[in-house]
């Protein structure tokens, strides 16, 4: 018996951008599956689980217990020689505030597009697209041994950082070396931690990148790092978890502990992309590239943008419409909420990761005995001058 | 002989950093294996992005 079958919408993959943009899809009215090619939704983990709390309101997420394991006061940045700098809330403008757990908060989102009336499938993988006049016209599927097609109007790509429908459809989605950093993670039980502060430790112990320690509990925390894919050289062999398990090893607040969990993965620190939709699909969150290149983090822009893209399918299929064309309301809509921002980030990364201890150590220095206000690029580079005016050249375009 | 990646399973947390950072899309994350495929260009990069040390290159010089 054949299992072809055909959707409105179909949405491959369901983690936080393809299970908003299936919601906000079936809410909308269109015939929505989404299909996930892993058993369970949400796992295996692949996030360092903070999350800023100010863009939940704009998606309509009520922040609840069963998904929220921590919520921090600020944050610091911690310089090699040990200088800290310390971010409050307040300063860094809400972008501070929970620690998810985010197997729960991925299911949670899935309910959610289920709820509104989306069509749920677990254990089932793309493995080509479909095409029809040279636009996209669905996937082919499998499903525990069995192949099928899934044809659809409307296919949102949201299959994370590999990325590869996107690229099936045509889409260049591949990143330099120097856009993505590789990240290794362990969930730590029975350490010593300040339970006010999520840590960012930058310099050599992450080339191109941060350790980072995100606080899950009393006596819990998210221990994590990224490194630039461009800093690891041939022959090193597994060198994220080897930075950490180095880094680990020096700081005995943590090695102390136990891990629970281990997560591997990587992420895209690009540009925006110049393109994320074709005929008959878009592509949404990771799997679009729309990573904030900075701090590496994905869920919110990807929650923002698979709202824009499920409304907008919603309206592709009503109006009969699933062309480029159409989905430009896609692009403006995304671009709108966080390209500048991402550009921006971008910019400030390829600056950072050029930097070697001793500069982080004395920018750390100057921002630590600054008691700043705000968080603001512009106050901070002229904090920095003031004290270290040579320390500033490489940035002196973003000054003026 | 060309030196090609090869990956130690054992070592794998089946992440999918080495899909992503493929250049030419040539290696697959199945439910919990990687699959190479065949336009694979033996470039080397999924070795260096694996997180875990699975991946690594063997044969030639």
């Amino acid at each position: 018996m054949s299992r072809d079958r055909t959707v409105d919408v179909l949405v491959v993959g369901a983690g936080p951008a393809g299970s908003v943009t299936a919601k906000h899809a079936a809410k909308n009215g269109a015939r929505t599956l989404m299909i996930e090619k892993r058993q369970e939704i949400g796992s295996p983990v692949r996030c360092g689980e903070g999350i800023a709390r100010a863009w939940l309101d704009e998606l309509g997420i009520v922040p609840d217990k069963r998904w929220i394991s921590h919520q921090v006061s600020g944050a610091r940045v911690i310089s090699p020689a040990g200088h800290v700098v310390t971010l409050t809330e307040k300063m860094a403008g809400n972008e501070v505030g929970y620690v998810i757990e985010r197997d729960n908060f991925d299911r949670m989102l899935a309910e959610e597009a289920a709820a509104a009336g989306a069509e749920v499938m677990v254990k089932t993988s793309a493995v080509e697209v479909l095409r029809s006049g040279g636009r996209i016209a669905g996937v082919r599927a499998k499903h525990m041994g069995q192949t099928f097609d899934i044809r659809a109007k409307v296919v949102i790509a949201a299959d994370g950082f590999e990325s590869q429908l996107g690229r099936w459809a045509g889409i260049d989605t591949s990143l330099k070396p120097s856009d993505i950093n590789v990240c290794f993670e362990y969930t730590l039980k029975h350490v010593d931690i300040d339970p006010r502060y999520n840590d960012f430790y930058v310099g050599s112990c992450a080339p191109g990148g941060y350790v980072w320690v995100f606080i899950k509990g009393p006596d819990s925390a998210n221990v994590g790092i990224g490194v630039q894919l461009s800093k690891i050289k041939p022959g090193e062999r597994g060198a994220a978890k080897r930075y950490l398990d180095a880094f680990i090893a020096k700081h005995p607040n943590l090695s102390k502990g136990s891990p629970i969990r281990e997560v591997a993965g990587a992420v895209s620190c690009c540009q925006p992309l110049d393109s994320v939709a074709a005929d008959g699909i878009m592509l949404v969150g990771d799997a679009a590239r729309q990573i904030d290149p900075l701090t590496g983090g994905g869920v919110a822009n990807s929650c923002r943008a698979g709202k824009v893209a499920g409304e907008v399918a919603a309206r592709a299929v009503s109006s009969g419409d699933t062309s480029k064309e159409f989905f430009q309301a896609y692009e403006k809509g995304w671009r709108a909420k966080f390209e500048d921002q991402m550009y921006r980030n971008w910019m400030a990364k390829e600056k950072l990761v050029t930097l070697d201890d001793a500069t982080f150590d004395k920018a750390c220095e100057v921002l630590a005995e600054a008691e700043l206000e705000v968080v603001n690029t512009l106050e901070i580079l002229r904090l920095i001058q003031r004290k270290y005016p040579e320390l500033i050249k490489e940035f002196e375009d973003l000054i003026k | 002989m060309t030196r090609k990646p090869a990956i130690d399973r054992a070592f794998c947390m089946h992440c999918g950093a080495c899909v992503g950072a493929c250049p030419e899309n040539a290696l697959s994350l199945e439910e919990v294996w990687i699959e190479f495929l065949s336009n694979c260009t033996n470039c080397g990069i999924c070795a260096r992005a694996c997180p875990s040390g699975a991946i690594f290159m063997e044969g030639g010089k």
